[in-house]
């Protein structure tokens, strides 16, 4: 069977898009709300639109509701899609992380049904990994679920999950059995959010984002048929999970569907600082601000190249946390910059606005979000000393004894 | 360096270390004197007859590269010769060439001194920085006075490449037109040659004072003014000696951080080998990151270069300014790793940083090319 031409269909996406899809408004930040339901509501509605046209799950498969056509044909799209409002809020982790790990090791009701209902705008995801215990180390997890007949009995908690407030259905990770290592006794679930014994709060962060959550299980009952994968396979979906969060990050995920991300982090880069408080002609400014252009590009250039070297297998997967690393060093940079360039006037704003500076020290104060989403910076320098340097690994008193066995806490 | 290489290339490559490796060695770079020749012409002829001197000039003017993407090609070769401190007058003679073949049917013609540099005949450096100053190629302080159908020369360079073995400079003056540069013999009369120390054992640079040279208009390079007349030329020439340094100074970081990282196996200090701490992995852990970032820079100011589009200027300010801005730090981290012994004169390591410290300086320092960020973003 022949596909279509990727300028075939890019010149039906230029069409349609311009016929039925909204145009962005202005680049403005948007302003953190309490109350951001109707942003949900709205990414819903574009993906309903996007659906309609035949233009939804570009690179998934048929039999799953999509249309099963080629990266290339994504990227045609995205770029079509520019100057028009997408529904940037589900690329991550709805689509770009979930829906491929069940498509790589879900059932195939699961693919159909979840898979399905998301690129019809219906249904949102969202993962339960990180614990409140667990820190870098996620393969600890310490949240169970135990056999009861044909069910299994979900209790423990988690945190860090991006909109789980959100969305309708969560990839949780949990222990069911407690004799083998740590890595083995692992199995994924798929959790509806709205299952009783669930509840999901909100985590307020230091610039106010409120996008992160804390759950809590207590007795939730799943079928047998929530398994993804095979009980006690649960790290291998969490590790292909992983595989497909850093591919999305390095803006390397076919199902990220539109360019750009959703307009959620407050803060200012070094050039809007300097030029809102024209310091731009200070030849000291402009040397700082070279320096954060340098690095910026840098850290661009340095991912394409990575890339590459792990798909061509010149360099070992693992090295993509040399990118991690790089990342966060430029965004250190960023706000680094941003504050001492907004100088004197960086901690207090312009009457009761907050200003570009003030955007500056808000940004600030979440400086280390770089260093230790996905990952602290740490443990990418553990990765990268012993999985790309080939240097010993650390003593690890949990390896290969049975995790109950497993010291926690004090 | 390059993630893949044509199997013209790879044998490129290992024909320049075929050569480097009969006349040159660490050891020997480590026991040269001062004022002894760094190289020979013979073994420049030698290397010219491999292609070191060709990449960048057509086929019709006695050139070619083996890819036909001459800048990524001598970018191999900068490495490859880097990798060992090589001597030799690589940057130069390809400075010069570059500068030649951008003004090429634009002023007075200089074919034959381009087929006989690019045959590796004839050696030829560029004199661009006033004594003393910082780098301002736009402002050049020797002056060329017109006077009946030529100009005459007044002024001094200094940090000449070479100059004590070339037949030919290209000099970067004022002129009543703007700025002009002047392809002249070295031993026309009025020019004086002077050695100048430097701290790169295998590198020689010299002062060269002009004065009362009297040139013919035929010496002009293309046609005076900065643009698009000597200015796009010196942009040109700048931009093949940032890439030729930045991909130099990578090989030679490439080359500390794998004996770092050999050192780390090999050395046990109480009872186990200094790999095994995490404080230490760590550390060669963000060295690695960052010469993977230098390789990345170097590569894609490189592939900018050869396109010759209008984001060369900027990706080689990008590259020049991040690898200058890392080398010395992670080369002082080599060192420290190394511990007494990294900074023995026996140890290779400071022949490597002696290189970083000459390339971070010359043809504009990190400051100097994020200066230059700014204005080409328009900020």
């Amino acid at each position: 069977m022949t596909i279509e031409s990727i300028e075939s269909f890019r010149g039906r996406a230029r069409t349609w898009l311009a016929g039925n899809m909204p145009r962005t408004a202005g680049q403005g930040p948007a302003p953190i709300v309490e109350d951001d339901s109707h942003e949900w509501q709205w990414a819903r509605e574009l993906q309903k639109k996007l659906y309609a046209g035949g233009f939804a799950g570009i690179c998934f498969p048929k039999e799953y509701g999509g249309l099963g056509l080629t990266p290339a044909h994504q990227q045609a799209f995205n770029e079509e899609s520019e100057g028009y409002e997408m529904p940037l809020l589900l690329n991550s982790p709805t689509f770009s992380i979930c829906a491929p790990t069940l498509l790589d090791m879900g059932t195939e009701e699961q693919k159909r049904e979840r898979i399905g209902a998301a690129i019809r705008g219906e249904e949102i995801m969202c993962q339960f990994l990180s614990e409140p215990g667990g820190g870098s180390d996620l393969a600890g997890v310490r949240t169970r679920a135990d056999r009861d007949g044909d069910h299994f009995v979900l209790s423990g908690a988690k945190i860090w999950s991006t909109s789980a407030y959100a969305a309708d259905w969560g990839l949780c990770l949990a222990r069911t059995d407690w004799d083998v290592p740590k890595h083995h006794g692992l199995t994924m679930f798929l959790v509806s959010t709205r299952a009783p014994g669930v509840t999901i709060n909100r985590i307020r962060m230091v610039n106010g984002n409120r996008e992160f959550c804390e759950e809590f299980f207590d007795d939730v009952r799943l079928p047998a048929s929530a398994v993804v994968g095979e009980v006690g396979d649960g790290w291998r979906v969490a590790s292909q999970q992983l595989y497909h969060e850093r591919s999305a990050m390095g803006g390397g995920s076919p199902y990220t569907s539109g360019r750009g991300q959703p307009a959620i982090m407050p803060g200012a880069t070094p050039v809007e600082v300097a030029a809102a408080l024209g310091r731009t002609d200070d030849p000291r400014v402009r040397e700082l601000l070279g320096e954060y252009l340098a690095l910026n590009e840098v850290a661009e250039q340095t991912s394409a190249r990575v890339t590459r070297a792990i798909e061509a297998g010149v360099l070992p997967p693992t090295a993509a946390s040399m990118l991690r690393l790089l990342t966060a060093e430029a965004s250190h940079l960023r706000h680094d910059l941003a504050v001492e360039i907004a100088g004197a006037n960086v901690a207090t704003g312009v009457g009761n606005d907050e200003g570009i500076q003030g955007r500056a020290a808000i940004g600030f104060l979440m400086r280390q979000a770089a260093s230790l989403g996905g990952g602290s910076d740490e443990m990418s320098r553990n990765v990268v000393g012993e999985r790309v340097l080939g240097m010993p690994r650390e003593h690890a008193p949990d390896r290969g004894v049975p995790f109950k066995q497993v010291r926690n806490g004090r | 360096m390059e993630l893949a290489l044509s199997p013209d290339q790879k044998l490129f490559r290992t024909s320049a270390r075929g050569l480097l490796e009969e006349e040159h060695s660490l050891d020997r770079v480590r026991e040269m004197k001062d004022g002894e020749p760094r190289w020979s012409r013979d073994w420049w002829r030698r290397g010219a007859e491999l292609g070191w001197a060709a990449a960048l000039v057509p086929e019709e003017l006695g050139g070619g590269s083996v890819s036909g993407e001459g800048v990524r090609d001598l970018a191999l070769l900068a490495e490859e010769l880097g990798a060992d401190v090589a001597p030799g007058p690589l940057l130069p003679v390809n400075v010069v060439l570059a500068g030649l073949v951008e003004a090429h049917g634009q002023g007075p013609d200089h074919t034959a001194e381009i087929e006989a540099l690019a045959a590796g005949e004839s050696i030829a450096t560029w004199a661009v920085y006033g004594p003393g100053r910082e780098w301002s190629p736009s402002e050049p302080d020797v002056t060329a006075t017109p006077v009946d159908g030529g100009f005459v020369l007044d002024g001094a360079k200094d940090r000449v490449q070479d100059a004590d073995q070339a037949d030919l400079l290209l000099i970067t003056a004022a002129t009543p037109d703007g700025v002009a540069q002047f392809l002249i013999p070295a031993e026309t009369d009025g020019v004086s040659i002077a050695p100048q120390w430097t701290v790169d054992l295998s590198r020689s640079f010299s002062e060269v004072r002009f004065d009362g040279v009297r040139v013919g208009a035929g010496t002009l390079v293309g046609e005076p003014g900065t643009e698009p007349g000597a200015g796009r030329v010196i942009e040109r020439q700048l931009q093949i000696a940032a890439v030729i340094q930045c991909a130099e100074v990578t090989a030679v970081l490439d080359r500390a951080f794998g004996m770092t990282l050999q050192w780390t196996f090999d050395r046990h200090s109480f009872g186990r080998p200094l790999a095994s701490y995490q404080a230490l992995k760590h550390r060669l852990a963000d060295m690695r990151t960052s010469l993977e970032a230098c390789h990345a820079t170097t590569q894609a100011a490189a592939a900018a270069v050869q396109a010759d589009g209008p984001d060369a200027a900027r990706s080689v300010s990008v590259a020049k300014s991040f690898v200058g801005q890392r080398s010395l730090p992670m080369l002082q981290e080599c060192v420290q790793l190394h511990g007494g012994l990294g900074v023995t004169w026996e140890h290779d390591l400071h022949l490597f940083l002696r290189r970083a410290v000459l390339d971070r300086a010359v043809y504009g320092t990190p400051r100097d090319h994020r200066l230059r960020l700014a204005d080409l973003a328009s900020l």
